[in-house]
């Protein structure tokens, strides 16, 4: 079931197997049959204009002088039919309730390592475990406020969940933009088509926030915490601020005063209720976790024990994302469900057992291995890309230290086509939908992120290795 | 609003204004440069620095002042950080960093500008394209005051906007007085030299005068006058009363808003009362060389206060 790379031919969205136009792209395909290339070309043009005025860019890391870049853009929309999202959200949504449930259990009884169904060390062992959370429970016991639930399709109706992001998860801002963008350029398939909106996602996260407050007063405030103007994700901390309505804070802008953390402003410190933090757990508290960092705010993690505030998402969710865990997801979901998981995992090697290592060793060129907790697109390897230097180079890396990798078989990942200059040519993409949860529920934005590798035959779609995004489509019916 | 975002604010729209009075000291020095009958002018381009207040850093870096060396060093140096270059990426960096107080038409102009200007100033501007250059700059400054006009809500943002625009104005034109004040002493009365009208005429095209001096006053150009056009006059939107009594009235909106009339506003009263409601001739007998001295000194004590009443930095 699982497709090697080669064996069988990809799967594209938009021309299936069989070269036969699927239905959800006919009323496109139509419009941009009445299209001129050389206009559409200017379009394309157009859009990167927009996107540098916009300064909708990123930062590039490890490089001397901050250079900002812009993730290039395909205008041709990933499309996506009412049906198969209705699918897709039930087993993102039943995904998420299991991660939350999973959170609250690991912190607290830890059930499930009582009925055997997750090693002991697993928790215990792993990095992402923070002790400091031990009993605690959240405002309003909500883990993940905000998680990105990365999917990847190989047929029909074959989809799998790549990976779980239950820390941080970024690039909902290209979501909103690359809409805005469509919109702009061609707002003519908006009237063709009927595509459900992403627009509320901002509004939707503030009233997500504002739910999951601890008591309060008057109407909860929130701000956002970035690690400032150098961080890859300005754009995107600074724009949702912006979008929400709401302070964009950095650590130097707070402090604990009396018991609360308090933002300085023009007018002295004002207490805030509920902080998006866009900061590692490891940088949030120096008082509390790494004593270097000047990114946090000292003896937020004592406000937060106390009920004081709350931070979103809760520190240790890492551990409910992490690529080893991952591989349990299906236990996971069944054990606090008690359905079987609607959406399907990868399969997964954990290196850290002896005969999955072996394996591993002996079809390191089939597989695609990665850190258990990596992210980005680094530190990996994709064994059919990869060279004999490559492949022997990572043996000795999985030897020596087997527990820090997992492998899977590289997946013959969907195409979706994108605009060139010789026409359209198709390309691998992945998708990151949004879920928001707080006690009134869970809320998926339609649609999502969809990354786009732009090279010919790549399968890494991250844009710190040259990936792109598009629009993505989820029609009403 | 958060103290760091006043402070980004406050600086942002400083490097806007101090980008555009450059491109102004540049554009008026160049003119004169080639207008003038005789001569080295040269030496000239050293009081040009002096007035865009970039001079002791050019003899720091640079050896000997020549026209082009001056130029490039007021444009485009990045180890000057008052060039309109480094103001400029100042200026966006600044708006980076306060964002969200801005609206989406007053980001995108600046970030319009800061990179209409990277691409003009990538490499040293040749005498024919500088016209343009200064011009298409000052055009992009123009364009983020008019979409701050016309889209920012009128709360403390907009406050702390107007006030580092003020502060700024005031201290550029304080400092071109301050360089060329003997020019206008009564010793210069000298009339009808041609070196003196090239002077005085630099002083009012620095400040963009020129139009509304001969509108109050024709073609009588008299240095008196000008003194006290550039001083005392409140229609003249860059003259010291005028940049004063937009800063009083900014903090006042401020103190009014926050229910507090924090040390700051006093200062900025006392300018406007211990200065500015003399008359020329009171300036003149206290002379005007010390007189703006001391604008300039509250100017600048003026501008400490106000980040300490406003929490710019803690």
């Amino acid at each position: 079931m699982f497709l090697a790379m080669g064996g069988i031919e990809t799967f594209d969205e938009m021309w299936g197997t069989r070269e036969e136009l699927r239905a959800p792209y006919k009323s496109f395909q139509t419009w941009l049959d009445g299209e001129d290339p050389a206009r559409l070309r200017a379009k394309q043009r157009e859009a990167e204009e927009v996107f540098r005025l916009t300064g909708i860019t990123f930062n590039v890391y490890g490089r001397a002088e901050a250079e900002e870049r812009l993730i290039p853009f395909d205008i041709i929309p990933r499309i996506i039919s009412g049906p198969e999202w209705q699918k897709l959200s039930r087993g993102i949504e039943q995904r998420v309730r299991a991660i939350n449930a999973f959170l609250y259990d690991i912190y607290h009884r830890q059930e499930i390592v009582k009925a055997g169904r997750i090693p002991e060390e697993m928790i215990s062992r792993n990095d992402a475990f923070l002790p400091q959370m031990i009993g605690v429970t959240p405002p309003g016991g909500i883990y993940t406020h905000i998680v990105g639930i990365d999917l990847v399709r190989t047929g029909d109706n074959q989809f799998f969940v790549l990976e779980d992001n239950a820390r941080t998860p970024s690039g909902v801002s290209y979501m909103l933009e690359n809409r805005e963008t469509m919109l702009q350029m061609f707002p003519e398939l908006f009237s063709q088509n009927r595509v459900k909106p992403v627009q509320n996602y901002p509004a939707d996260l503030r009233r997500s926030l504002a739910a999951c407050a601890p008591a309060t007063d008057g109407p909860p405030r929130v701000a956002v915490l970035t690690p400032g103007i150098y961080n890859s994700a300005y754009f995107e901390h600074a724009f949702l601020a912006d979008q929400m309505g709401v302070e964009l804070v950095e650590g130097h802008d707070l402090r604990v005063v009396d018991g609360r953390v308090a933002m300085r402003t023009t007018q002295g410190y004002q207490p805030i209720d509920v902080l998006y933090r866009r900061v590692d757990d490891d940088f949030l508290d120096p008082l509390n976790f790494n004593p270097e960092s000047a990114l946090g705010v000292p003896g937020i993690m004592d406000v937060y024990r106390a009920g004081g505030i709350t931070i979103a998402n809760a520190p240790g969710t890492g551990i409910a994302d992490d690529k080893a865990v991952y591989s349990y997801m299906p236990e996971i979901v069944e054990f606090y469900t008690g359905e079987k998981a609607i959406l399907e995992n990868v399969p997964t090697w954990r290196c850290s057992e002896p005969e999955a290592l072996a394996y591993v060793l002996d079809n390191l060129e089939d597989l695609v291995v990665k850190e258990v907790h990596g992210s980005g697109g680094y530190g990996m390897l994709i064994g059919p890309a990869a060279t004999r230097k490559d492949l022997a180079a990572f043996r000795r890396k999985l030897r020596a230290r087997p527990a820090n990798y997992i492998a899977q078989p590289t997946l013959s990942l969907s195409t979706v086509p994108i605009f060139t200059r010789a026409g359209l040519a198709p390309r691998h993409v992945d998708l990151r939908p949004f879920v928001l949860v707080s006690p009134e529920g869970i809320n998926i934005t339609p649609g999502g992120l969809t990354r786009v590798a732009l090279k010919k035959g790549s399968l890494v779609v991250n844009s710190s290795q040259g990936g792109g995004t598009k629009d993505t489509w989820v029609l009403e019916d | 609003m958060l103290g760091k975002t006043a402070n980004g604010l406050y600086w942002m729209y400083r490097y806007l204004e101090r980008a555009e009075n450059t491109s102004r000291l540049v554009e008026t020095a160049q003119r004169i440069a080639l207008t003038r009958s005789s001569g080295n002018s040269d030496e000239e381009w050293g009081s040009v620095m002096q007035s865009a207040g970039v001079f002791e850093g050019y003899k720091a870096h640079r050896d000997g002042v020549t026209k082009d060396a001056a130029i490039d060093w007021m444009l485009r140096a990045p180890d000057n950080p008052s060039s309109m270059l480094s103001s400029i990426c100042a200026a966006r960096q600044n708006a980076r960093l306060v964002r969200t107080a801005l609206t989406h038409e007053v980001w995108e102009a600046v970030n319009g500008c800061y990179m209409s200007s990277r691409e003009a100033l990538a490499r040293r501007v040749g005498e024919r394209d500088l016209p343009g250059v200064l011009g298409d700059l000052r055009q992009r400054t123009a364009l983020v005051r008019g979409a701050t006009h016309g889209t920012m809500l009128r709360n403390d943002n907009f406050d702390f906007a107007r006030i580092g625009t003020f502060l700024e104005r005031a201290d550029n034109t304080a400092r071109i007085l301050d360089v060329k004040y003997y020019v206008l002493l009564p010793s210069a009365y000298s009339v009808g030299s041609s070196i003196d009208n090239v002077q005085w005429e630099t002083i009012l095209r620095a400040v963009s005068a020129r139009g509304g001096y001969r509108m109050v006053h024709g073609n009588q150009v008299s240095p008196r006058e000008i003194a006290r056009f550039l001083i005392l006059d409140q229609r003249m939107p860059r003259s010291l009363n005028f940049c004063a009594l937009k800063i009083r009235d900014n903090l006042n909106y401020l103190a009014s808003d926050y229910g507090v009339r924090p040390p700051s506003f006093r200062l900025a009263d006392g300018l406007v009362r211990r200065f500015l409601s003399h008359d020329i001739d009171a300036i003149f007998d206290f002379g005007l060389h010390e007189y703006v001295q001391n604008v300039l000194s509250a100017l600048g004590e003026l501008g400490r206060q106000i980040e300490i009443d406003y929490r710019f930095y803690e």
